[in-house]
C-alpha cells in the first residue's frame, strides 16, 4: 500500500474543498471497499479525507412525506429503521441481502452507492481492464464472465454494479444529493449511474470532489408493498447473479402502479421501464407478468458464460411480481 | 504518514503511534499484542477479525485505525470477567463449537454483537417484513453468515448460539 496523508473533514464544504483541490485525494467513509482497493493497489490516493465525522448520520422526515438518508448512515442502521421497514421494505431487505452483519455496521450509504465492481479482472492489477486502466482492454470479454452484464454492456466493459442498495433506490426513484464546488444538487438515481460506453472508468456522473451528502426517498405509497429477491451462488454473503427490486399496487384486478429494478445484469442498476410500461393498467395475471419480464429481457445480449442469467432474470422477475401482487390483495 | 491515536481495548487505555495505512486489526495484533482477532483473508470476506467497536460487531481488517481514534474495542480476549467465561464463550465450549479454533474469537464476538442486534429487534434478510425476530436456526445462520469456518463446525456453532440466546432470554420483541 502506498503511503497517504489523512485528514478528518470538519464540514461538508471543507471536505469538498480538500478533495476538489487535490486530484490525488479520495473520500474515506467506512473503508470496506476503499481499504480493500488500497491493499490491492487498484487506487493509490495521496490523501484520504475522512467523512465519518461529518454530521450526515441522520434519517430525517421530509416535508413532502419522504425520507432523507444521510450519506454517513450505516447500512445496518438504515435497514433496521422502523420508517424504512414500514414504508420502503424493499430498501431494508436489499441492504440485509448484502455483505455481512459486521460489514453493514461499517458500510455507509454514500460508500455503498460508490462501491466499485467486483469483476475479478478489475481487482487484479496484472490483468487488462478498461475500467481500472483505460485503453488496456477487457479481460472479462473472453474470460470468466459468469457474473457479468447481459444488458447495456459495451465492447469496452461488461462489468455489473454490485450494490444491492442502489437497485432498491432505483426502483424507489430516489434522488442523490451531491455537494460540489459549485454548490448542492439533487440527481435522480436513474441519471446517477452510467452505462459503460467507451468510458467504463466512470461509474457515475459525479465529478472529482463531488460529495454525496444524502439520499432522498420520495413519498411512495406503492412502496409499502415492495420486496427484494437476490439470487446468488450461496444463500448468504455473496454478490448477486440476478436481483429484483419491485413494488406494485393492484386495483380491481389491474396493475395501478409498478416499479421494477434489476441488479446483477448491467453496469448500473437496471430500471425495467419496458416491463413497467407493459404492465401499467394491464390485468394482474402470472401470464402478464411473465410476458412483461420477457419483453424487458428481450434486449439482453449475453455471453456464453452468463447466458443463464436471461431466463433466470425472467423467472425471478415473474415470480417476485406474482408474489407481490398476491400480497397486495 | 505517522500519527498517534488513542484506543480503549478490553478496558485498557492505549496511546499508540501508527502509520495511517494500518488497520485496526494490524494495530491490535502487531502494536498492542492482542492476537485474539485473527487475520484470515484481510479482505472482509471471512469474519475472523471481528471485534466489538463501540459495542457493535465489525471486521477490523478493512477499518483504518486512524479513522477510529478514541474508539472502544472489545476483543474475544476481553469478554470474560475474570475466570468466568462470557455466556457465548461458555456455550461454544459446551457445544464443542470449533475444531482448530482459528475462526472462534471472530465467531464469538460476532455472536455477541448479533444477539444484541436481535434483542433490539433488528431484522435479517430472512425475517419476514413486519414479523418479530425469533432466532430460529435459519435466522442464526443468516445473521452469522459473515463468519466462515474452514473446519465446518457450523452445526455446533448454531447450537451454541441458540443456547446462548435462550440463556440470555433474548427478548423476541422489537
Ligand atoms: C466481503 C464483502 C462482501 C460484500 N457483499 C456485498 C453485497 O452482497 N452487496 C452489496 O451491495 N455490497 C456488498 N459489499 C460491499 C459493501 O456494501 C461496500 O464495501 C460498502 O457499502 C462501502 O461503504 P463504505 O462506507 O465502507 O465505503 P468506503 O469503502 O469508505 O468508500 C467507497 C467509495 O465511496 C467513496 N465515498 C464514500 N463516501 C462518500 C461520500 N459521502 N461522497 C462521495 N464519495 C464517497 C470513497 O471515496 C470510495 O471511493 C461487500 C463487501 C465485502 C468486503
Ligand atoms: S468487465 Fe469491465 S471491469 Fe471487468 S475487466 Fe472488463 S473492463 Fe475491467
Ligand atoms: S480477516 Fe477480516 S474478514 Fe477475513
Ligand atoms: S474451527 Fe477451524 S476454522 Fe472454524
Amino acid at each position: 500500500m502506498k503511503p497517504f496523508r489523512y485528514d478528518r473533514a470538519t464540514s461538508p464544504a471543507a471536505a469538498v474543498a480538500a478533495v476538489a483541490a487535490d486530484p490525488q485525494a479520495s473520500y474515506l467513509a467506512g473503508g470496506t471497499n476503499l481499504v480493500d482497493h488500497l491493499r490491492l493497489g487498484l487506487t493509490e490516493p495521496g490523501l484520504l479525507v475522512d467523512v465519518g465525522g461529518l454530521p450526515l448520520h441522520e434519517i430525517e422526515e421530509l416535508p413532502d412525506g419522504g425520507l432523507r438518508i444521510g450519506a454517513g448512515v450505516a447500512n445496518s442502521d438504515l435497514a433496521a429503521d422502523r420508517r424504512v421497514r414500514e414504508r420502503y421494505p424493499v430498501l431494508s431487505v436489499a441492504l440485509l441481502s448484502g455483505a455481512s452483519g459486521q460489514l453493514r455496521n461499517l458500510a455507509t450509504t454514500g460508500g455503498n452507492l460508490l462501491q466499485r465492481t467486483r469483476c475479478g479482472y478489475f481487482q487484479d492489477v496484472t490483468e487488462p481492464c478498461n475500467k481500472r486502466a483505460p485503453g488496456s482492454g477487457c479481460a472479462a470479454l473472453g474470460g470468466w464472465n459468469r457474473y457479468h452484464a447481459i444488458l447495456g454492456a459495451s465492447s469496452h466493459c461488461i462489468a455489473v454494479h454490485p450494490s444491492d442498495l442502489a437497485v432498491a433506490l432505483t426502483a424507489l426513484d430516489a434522488r442523490v444529493r451531491v455537494l460540489g464546488v459549485d454548490g448542492e444538487r439533487a440527481i435522480p438515481i436513474d441519471d446517477f449511474y452510467r452505462l459503460p460506453g467507451d468510458e467504463p472508468q466512470r461509474d457515475t456522473v459525479l465529478e472529482h470532489g463531488d460529495l454525496i451528502t444524502a439520499v432522498d426517498l420520495p413519498p411512495l405509497p406503492v412502496a409499502r408493498n415492495s420486496g427484494y429477491r437476490k439470487v446468488r451462488d450461496r444463500a448468504s454473503y455473496a454478490f448477486a447473479l440476478v436481483s429484483v427490486a419491485a413494488a406494485i399496487r393492484i386495483e380491481d384486478g389491474t396493475v395501478a402502479d409498478v416499479r421494477i429494478a434489476l441488479g446483477g445484469v448491467a453496469h448500473r442498476p437496471w430500471r425495467a421501464h419496458t416491463a413497467e410500461q407493459a404492465l401499467h393498467g394491464a390485468p394482474s395475471t402470472v401470464e402478464g407478468y411473465a410476458a412483461a419480464a420477457a419483453r424487458e429481457l428481450s434486449a439482453a445480449d449475453p455471453l456464453p458464460g452468463n447466458a443463464f442469467k436471461v431466463p433466470l432474470a425472467r423467472s425471478v422477475l415473474t415470480s417476485v411480481l406474482t408474489q407481490l401482487a398476491e400480497e397486495a390483495r | 504518514m505517522e500519527t498517534q491515536i488513542g484506543l480503549r481495548v478490553d478496558g485498557t487505555r492505549h496511546t499508540v503511534r501508527i502509520d495511517t495505512r494500518e488497520t485496526l486489526l494490524d494495530v491490535l495484533r502487531e502494536r498492542l499484542g492482542n492476537t485474539s482477532p485473527k487475520k484470515g483473508c484481510d479482505h472482509g470476506q471471512c469474519g475472523a477479525c471481528t471485534v466489538l467497536l463501540d459495542g457493535r460487531r465489525v471486521t477490523t481488517c478493512l477499518a483504518l485505525a486512524v479513522s477510529h481514534d478514541g474508539a472502544e474495542l472489545t476483543t474475544a480476549a476481553g469478554l470474560a470477567s475474570g475466570a468466568q467465561l462470557h455466556p457465548v464463550q461458555q456455550a461454544f465450549v459446551t457445544h464443542d463449537a470449533f475444531q482448530c479454533g482459528y475462526c472462534t474469537p471472530g465467531q464469538v464476538c460476532s455472536a455477541v454483537g448479533m444477539l444484541d442486534e436481535a434483542s433490539r429487534g433488528w431484522p435479517s434478510a430472512c425475517t419476514e417484513p413486519g414479523e418479530l425476530v425469533r432466532l430460529s436456526d435459519a435466522e442464526i445462520a443468516e445473521r452469522m453468515s459473515g463468519n466462515l469456518c474452514r473446519c465446518g463446525a457450523y452445526v455446533n456453532i448454531v447450537a451454541a448460539i441458540r443456547q446462548a440466546a435462550v440463556d440470555a432470554d433474548a427478548p423476541d420483541t422489537p
